[in-house]
Formats: C-alpha cells, sequence, structure tokens
C-alpha cells in the first residue's frame, strides 16, 4: 500500500518538491509557528496582528499538509529528537499516520474557525487581539498535544491548552461565562494533576518520561503500574469530559462567543482525547490495556446514551450542541475493545481503528460548523431558543443548511464522514462478535437524529409576525458551510481499513 | 534514605488532603490553596523519585527537580489566573446585580 | 539523628496542610498557607534539592500567598452546605488515594532507574556547572521555553478577563492608599539588595543553585515592594515597553532554537563551543520576562473589581 503511495508521489511533482526537505525540523517548526503571532499581536494594531495570526495559521496548514504527505509517502513515522539529545535525556517529536491526519485536521479547521472569526467587523461580534494570541497558543498546544513523546510535554502542552481555553469561555466577562470558565478551570487543573502524578509514577518505576521507552520497561503485573495508569485516565478523562466527568463541558462550550465555542469543542477536547488513546494504544502493557478497554468503551456508552438524551431535552440551541459533544466523544472509545494496543492488526481490527480515527476528525470539522452556524443563528435572531427558531431557514439559510449538512454527519447518514466511520465501528463490532457495540452506535445515531431534526423542523418554520431578524453577511454564513461540506467530502472515503492511519503503530 | 520515604509518605498525605480539599471546599479561593497542597504533594513524590535516584555523582536525580521547578511556576500561574477569574466573577455578579435593581428602578 | 528530624519534618508538613484545608475560614487557611510552605521548602533541602526549595520560598509560597490574600478582601464566602454523610465519602476515597500512594511509594522496584548518570556524561557537552540548569536549559529545552510562554498565557488569560477598554488603565498596588514610612524604608533599604540577589541567581545559576525561575522570583518581589512603597507605579497592560520585555525571553529563546538548526545542526541546539554564554544571555532575558509577568500576574487585571 505504501509503496504504491511512493510511487505516485515519486512520479508526481509532489515527490521533487518534498524531497529537499527533511521532515524532522517541521515537527518543531508546526509547534513553535504559531506562538510568533504573540509579537505582532502584543507590540502592534490589532488589525496588523489579526492578519499576523491568519498568515500563521495559514503557514501552519501548510507545514502540516507537507509533514503528513511525507509520512504517507515514506510510509514510516517521522521523528525528531530536539537539540540533537535522545530519549530518555532529551525529548523526542514523532508524527506517525494518526498524528499527522490529526496535524492536518486541527491546522484546517483551525483557518476555518479563523476565517470565520475575521468576518465579525462591528463592535459586537469582533474579537480583541486576546482572542488571537489564546487561538493560537491553542493551534501550537494541539500540535504538541500531538506530536510530543515524553509525558512530561504532554503535561505542558495540556497546561497550554488549559490556559489558552479557559479564557475563551469567558471573552465577553459575563457572570454566567465567568462561573463556567472556573468550573473548567478547576476540572482541568484537577485533571493536570491526576495526569501528572501518575507520571511521576511513571517515571519513578521506569526512569524514564519517553512513552516508547517506558512502555517497553512497565511491569505488567505490577499494580503499581495499574495505579499510574489509573491516575493519569482519570486526569485525562476529567479533560475530555468523559462520562460521568462532562458535567463543566455544556456550559463553558456553550456559553463562549461562537468562534471559541468551535474552538473548544471541535479541536481543544480532541487533545486528552487523543492522549487517552496513546496511553492506551501505546503506553499500557497489553493485557492491561485488555482489561481496561471495555471499561472506557462502557463510558463511551455512558457518553452516547446519557449525553445523547440529555442534547434531546435542551431547549437552547448551543447548549443541544456541547451536549451532543459529549455524547458523540463517547464512539471513539467504542473502538478499544475492537483493537490490540500492539502487534499487526487483523482487518475488521483495522476497520475499527480507522473508523475511530476517522470519527474524530469528522466530528471536528462538523461541530466546528455547527457552532459557527448557531452563532451566526442567535446573531440574526437575537436568541438561541429552539422552541423559537421559526424564520432562521430565512434570515441565514446558509448556517441553517450548515447545521443541517454538520448535522448529517452527527447523525451518521450518507454522505458524510460521521456515516464512514460509524459503519466502520458497527461492521468491526459484528465482524468480531461484539453486538452491543454494534446496538450502542446505532442508539446513538437514532438519538442524534432526534436532536439534530428537531432543530432542523423548528428552523424551517415560519417566523412569528413580530419576529426582526438582523441582517448577516454571506461571508460570514459561508465558512460554516465550508466546514460543513467538508465533512461531507470525508463521506466519500472508501470504506475499508487505510494504511496511512497505521503508519508507525506500535 | 528513610528519611526521604518519610517525607515522601508525607507527599502522599499531602496529596490526599489537597483532593479533599479541592472536592469539599465551597469557597473558590480555599479550593485554590487546596490544589497547592495538592500539587505540593505531588512534586515531593517526585523529589523522592530524584533522591532514589541519587548517582553519578549527584545527591538526587537533576530531572525532576528541574521539572518540580518549572512545575511549581506553573502552579503559580494557574493559581493567579483561577483567582483572577474568581474576583472577576464576583465583581461581575455586583454589577449584574447593581444593573438589574436599577432596572427595577427605572421601571 | 536525620531520620527523626525527617520524621518531625514529616508530621509538621502534614500538620500544617492539615490547617490549610481544614478551616473553614480562608483567611486562616492563606496564612496557614504560607507556614506550609516554609515547611515545605526545607522538605526539599532534605531531599537535596535546594534549587527547588528556593524555588518553593519564592513563588511556591510567597507569591500564592499574596495573591489569595489581596483577593480575599474581593470575593465573598458561601456558607458551607456539605453533610457529614458527603464529608465522610470524600473522606474515605482521599484516604484511599493516600493510601494508595503509600503502597507504590513503599513498593517502588529496586534498585531505581534514573537519568542522573546520563546526565553526568553529557553535562561537559554543555559547559554548564548546575544539572538543574543543564536540564531545563540544554537537554529539555523545549519544555523550559514553553513553560515561559505558559507563564506569558496566563497573563494574557488575565488581561482577557477585563473589556479591553480598561487594559489602558494601572491595575491597583497592593497595599492600600498611602504608602506607610515602614515600607518605603523597607523598600529602600531592601531592594538595592534583592537586585543583587536577584541577579547573582540567575548568574550563578550556571553554576551551582539558583537560575531565572528564582532569580525572577526574587526580582517579581522586589518590584512589587516598590509599588508598595509608591516608589515605582504599576505599569498598564498596554504599555509598549511592558509588552516588549514580557516578549524577549520566550522570543529570545526561541529565535535561539530556530537558530540551533542551521548553526547546531539541531533545533533547540547550542552553537558549539559557545553553549555558555549563549545560555546565560538567554537566561537574562527570560529572568527578565518571567519576572515581570509574575509582578502582573500578581497585581492581576485593572478595573473596578481589584481597585
Amino acid at each position: 500500500m505504501t509503496q504504491d503511495h511512493a510511487s505516485f508521489l515519486a512520479d508526481g511533482s509532489g515527490h521533487l518538491l518534498l524531497a529537499g526537505l527533511p521532515p524532522g525540523p517541521l515537527l518543531a517548526l508546526v509547534i513553535i509557528l504559531p506562538l510568533a503571532g504573540l509579537v505582532p499581536l502584543l507590540l502592534a494594531g490589532p488589525r496588523v496582528g489579526e492578519w499576523a495570526a491568519m498568515t500563521l495559521a495559514g503557514l501552519g496548514l501548510a507545514v502540516a499538509t507537507i509533514i503528513a504527505l511525507q509520512v504517507w509517502w515514506s510510509g514510516t513515522p517521522a521523528i525528531y529528537h530536539l537539540g540533537g539529545w535522545r530519549p530518555p535525556l532529551g525529548i523526542a517529536l514523532r508524527a506517525d499516520g494518526v498524528s499527522s491526519v490529526l496535524l492536518v485536521m486541527s491546522a484546517a479547521v483551525f483557518c476555518g474557525i479563523g476565517l470565520f472569526a475575521t468576518t465579525g467587523r462591528d463592535r459586537k461580534t469582533s474579537f480583541p487581539p486576546t482572542y488571537w494570541m489564546l487561538s493560537l497558543c491553542v493551534a501550537s498546544g494541539l500540535n504538541l498535544a500531538f506530536l510530543a513523546q515524553d509525558l512530561f510535554t504532554l503535561y505542558v502542552a495540556l497546561e497550554l491548552l488549559t490556559f489558552a481555553a479557559v479564557p475563551l469561555v469567558c471573552l465577553e466577562g459575563k457572570a454566567a461565562q465567568l462561573e463556567a470558565a472556573l468550573t473548567y478551570l478547576l476540572f482541568a487543573l484537577l485533571g493536570s494533576l491526576l495526569y501528572l502524578l501518575g507520571a511521576v509514577l511513571i517515571y519513578a518505576e521506569t526512569g524514564t518520561l519517553d512513552i516508547g521507552l517506558a512502555g517497553q520497561r512497565l511491569a505488567a503485573d505490577s499494580a503499581m503500574t495499574g495505579i499510574a495508569l489509573a491516575l493519569m485516565s482519570a486526569g485525562l478523562a476529567a479533560k475530555a469530559a468523559l462520562f460521568p466527568l462532562y458535567l463543566w463541558l455544556p456550559p463553558a462550550h456553550a456559553g463562549a462567543p461562537p468562534a471559541a465555542s468551535a474552538l473548544l469543542s471541535s479541536l481543544v477536547i480532541k487533545a486528552p482525547i487523543f492522549l487517552l488513546l496513546r496511553i492506551w494504544l501505546g503506553l499500557a502493557p497489553a493485557d492491561l490495556a485488555e482489561r481496561a478497554a471495555p471499561v472506557l468503551a462502557i463510558l463511551g456508552t455512558g457518553a452516547i446514551l446519557f449525553c445523547g438524551l440529555r442534547a434531546l431535552g435542551q431547549t437552547r440551541l448551543k447548549l443541544l450542541i456541547a451536549y451532543s459533544t459529549a455524547a458523540q466523544l463517547g464512539y471513539v472509545f467504542l473502538m478499544l475493545p475492537l483493537v490490540k494496543s500492539s502487534g499487526p492488526l487483523t482487518i475488521p481490527e483495522a476497520l475499527a481503528w480507522t473508523g475511530g480515527f476517522l470519527h474524530i476528525v469528522s466530528h471536528a470539522f462538523a461541530k466546528a460548523a455547527m457552532f459557527m452556524a448557531a452563532g451566526v443563528i442567535a446573531e440574526a435572531l437575537g436568541h438561541d431558543r429552539i422552541r423559537a427558531l421559526g424564520g432562521a431557514a430565512q434570515a441565514a439559510p446558509l448556517s441553517v443548511a450548515a447545521f443541517a449538512i454538520g448535522g448529517l454527519s452527527l447523525m451518521g447518514l450518507p454522505p458524510s464522514g460521521g456515516f464512514v466511520a460509524k459503519v466502520m465501528l458497527l461492521t468491526a463490532a459484528i465482524q468480531q462478535g461484539v453486538p452491543w457495540i454494534a446496538v450502542v452506535v446505532l442508539a446513538g445515531g437514532l438519538l442524534a437524529g432526534g436532536y439534530v431534526l428537531r432543530v432542523v423542523v423548528c428552523a424551517l418554520q415560519r417566523p412569528e409576525a413580530s419576529a426582526t431578524f438582523v441582517q448577516i453577511s454571506l461571508r460570514r454564513q459561508a465558512m460554516a458551510l465550508v466546514l460543513a461540506v467538508a465533512a461531507i467530502v470525508l463521506g466519500f472515503i472508501p470504506l475499508e481499513p487505510m494504511g496511512f492511519l497505521l503508519v508507525g503503530r506500535p | 534514605m528513610t528519611g526521604s520515604i518519610i517525607l515522601a509518605l508525607a507527599g502522599a498525605g499531602l496529596v490526599g488532603l489537597g483532593l479533599y480539599g479541592v472536592i469539599m471546599r465551597e469557597n473558590a479561593l480555599h479550593r485554590i490553596l487546596a490544589f497547592n497542597v495538592l500539587g505540593g504533594g505531588i512534586f515531593i513524590v517526585f523529589g523522592f523519585a530524584a533522591r532514589r535516584g541519587a548517582g553519578a555523582g549527584f545527591a538526587a536525580d537533576p530531572v525532576p527537580q528541574a521539572l518540580v521547578i518549572t512545575g511549581i511556576v506553573v502552579a503559580f500561574s494557574a493559581t493567579a489566573l483561577a483567582t483572577a477569574i474568581v474576583v472577576r466573577l464576583a465583581a461581575a455578579r455586583d454589577e449584574e446585580h447593581a444593573d438589574a435593581r436599577s432596572a427595577k428602578d427605572e421601571g | 539523628m536525620m531520620t527523626a528530624f525527617d520524621a518531625g519534618l514529616g508530621v509538621l508538613l502534614v500538620l500544617a496542610a492539615v490547617r490549610v484545608v481544614a478551616t473553614s475560614d480562608v483567611r486562616a487557611a492563606a496564612s496557614g498557607f504560607l507556614a506550609y510552605g516554609m515547611i515545605l521548602a526545607l522538605a526539599w533541602v532534605r531531599l537535596e534539592s535546594v534549587d527547588v526549595a528556593l524555588t518553593e520560598i519564592a513563588v511556591g509560597s510567597g507569591l500564592t500567598t499574596i495573591v489569595i490574600l489581596r483577593a480575599i478582601a474581593h470575593v465573598p464566602s458561601p456558607p458551607s452546605s456539605s453533610t457529614a454523610g458527603a464529608k465522610a465519602a470524600v473522606g474515605l476515597l482521599c484516604a484511599c488515594v493516600t493510601l494508595g500512594l503509600s503502597a507504590v511509594i513503599l513498593g517502588l522496584p529496586e534498585p531505581a532507574s534514573s537519568i542522573a548518570a546520563d546526565v553526568a556524561m553529557n553535562m561537559p557537552a554543555t559547559g554548564l556547572g548546575n544539572p538543574i540548569t543543564g536540564v531545563l536549559m540544554v537537554f529539555r529545552a523545549l519544555d523550559t521555553v514553553l513553560e515561559t510562554i505558559v507563564v506569558l498565557l496566563a497573563l494574557i488569560g488575565v488581561w482577557a478577563l477585563v473589556p479591553q477598554e480598561r487594559l489602558a488603565g494601572r491595575p491597583a498596588t497592593p497595599g492600600t492608599g498611602r504608602s506607610p514610612e515602614p515600607v518605603v524604608f523597607l523598600a529602600r533599604a531592601l531592594v538595592p539588595i534583592g537586585l543583587v540577589v536577584g541577579a547573582y541567581q540567575v548568574w550563578a545559576g550556571a553554576d551551582v543553585p539558583g537560575g531565572k525561575f528564582q532569580g525572577a522570583a526574587v526580582l517579581a518581589a522586589m518590584g512589587l515592594l516598590l509599588m508598595m512603597a509608591g516608589i515605582v507605579k504599576a505599569p498598564a497592560a498596554t504599555d509598549v515597553k511592558l509588552r516588549a520585555l514580557l516578549l524577549v525571553g520566550p522570543i529570545l529563546f526561541l529565535a535561539v532554537g530556530i537558530a540551533g538548526w542551521p548553526l547546531a545542526g539541531s533545533f533547540l541546539g547550542y552553537p558549539p563551543g559557545f553553549e555558555k554564554p549563549v545560555i546565560i544571555v538567554v537566561e537574562i532575558a527570560s529572568t527578565i520576562s518571567i519576572g515581570l509577568a509574575l509582578v502582573m500576574l500578581v497585581l492581576g487585571p485593572p478595573g473596578r473589581a481589584s481597585s
């Protein structure tokens, strides 16, 4: 498979372009590039800063794409030792198939959200330079979380994300937002500390913080390993809002301004989720991982069913979308009982692996689109009460379309990335004889269908006679539609295990 | 070495106490202090790992020490950010109450 | 003998933490926290980690206590509503965590594995004498540069909490109104000494305990003292000079890191033969940035809330 890619690229001009660039330093570059934006944002005017931030977002997407192409083309992960110091003394960065896909995903969604944020020109909807500084730090923290191989560096990445994400919730300074931000911060800090304690115990046991080395040295039979991994997982679960620790998420994600909500709900939350998967699919000894997988899958089931029901019962649009994030994230954990943590995968296992990660990607595009669309709808109507959404389709037609198209992916209807991902999980579950997972996938789709359709039906109603709408520019509405369509395009990925995502699997 | 073990066990005690405070205290500032107790305990356990790792002429493994130093600075930054949010929240509530009252008076 | 001392220290430490957590009065908890921090620093000395002890005293307990004490007056305390049952359940959970952790500590494998030997072997290549500075600035420089960004980011977060037009105002200085005579005297007498101590810590940190984080904390304390005495005014968040100084450390560190790519063959590598001077310059710049960020973090956002 990878050989084919290699010859394909070797024939094209892509090979010539990329051959001269070693991928290693690019891994460091993609992490520090967004931080350069702090200089113009702190020292120059807001317009210059905004322009610089968007330029850096574009450059970040370019670098991420080159890294992904390099990994795809070579079929081996790109590894870089910072300062030339190898682990355990130094820190390694590593881009395998999954990380490079996530790098491109976050850079692309980030550009989309950024372009949306630049369209808020009036005083009420435009953002201060702090928004751009915080979001660039989010970009840097995400890339670090996807690439770092060192447990402490990952702790730094989590802190970078927390410190950038929390103020995004309360940019407008309302009491309710500040309260949501405070709850979010307290959960996130507790999560960081529990994660750190687990990492400390792993260092005490193995004498290294490098995930690869520690994975080799961890004793499978010691209770200590179990305690350390449990502490790290509990901390990450708090940060990832995994059921039953989801309570902080809805007020924080729903209360933020739309461009911030989109960033938090589509991207920031993916970092702790990715790290949870890293821990159980890369660090944990195989038999411990096998025992933990059903537990995490059951928590994921709880999220899908319980948070899905809560979403169905919401009266506010943004809260509904936030609960749907908490529900949709559960699907990722359904993958765990269906894959082995190390060694070559059978075809059904590779299918589950592909489905799980594809779900992360398509959810990012769909959810960013839906939050941006909901924000615009609320601006047009002056509120986001679901029962009173009548007229939204006239007032903000592109936004309602974007919401509905993004919703397709959440429901798992074809053609959409969400459909392909869910069918892969479903097929893998049936082929491996774990029917309950298939049932959960279907039930979650029905719930999502319920809450998405309810919104769309209300939005298509006639407006009340007394209703007045604010005119929203097509440019402001368009970006959500672009991201929603991207989630649809993901639906044309063939329904088979994707070799690229398996590159560099332990 | 026995001394270090005793201190590490005290660190384990701090972790439990800090966790209790984080969950049970209702004043947000008090909670932030409890976070610092929890963090201090974790750092002490890391320091114990460093002391155990003494060797090659070092009285303690320098890597955990370096990480704890950065950890303390980050913990302070978190404290400052959280405290600022708590203070702003109290002020925003006051402002909103005052606004609501004046709106009521006018109405 | 020393074991008995450590045992006493451990008991004191736990008692101090109990005092912080168990009291229902936040003010008492905050002053208790200061004592807790001092005992914690002693424990660090006993764990052969003088660098950590210095950081703990300056940042961990000192600045943290100031921040909390300044905030207490502005924040109402809600009445306690937890039931005895909840207390017992949570207490049991926390006791289990402590017991589990203790079991892990007592059961750690022998012999302990560590990176000490690796550090010792590679220290000569750094030109530095203090292994902790070696780890922070050379072997794990990525963590360190990102941590300086995290401190700056926390400050940006604090600034994001108030409407942007308020940022032009100066944050309230600690203390109230007119500065009392003793504070002014203290500032005049202490600050020159503090500046020397802080600068020395950074300079010496390359070879003996000390370094930018501790130096920055001492310098920050001196800056706060000057403001309390009314000798120096707190800068406004929009001050371009302030912002430039906040950036100089992280940006210089990143620039050196990028320069390492062509000059040393690796990102965050140092040009061979010039490691020590380059590191000292980066440390000085970082100290200025971190010190200022710490001062501004203690002062908090400008506005009605903190005046």
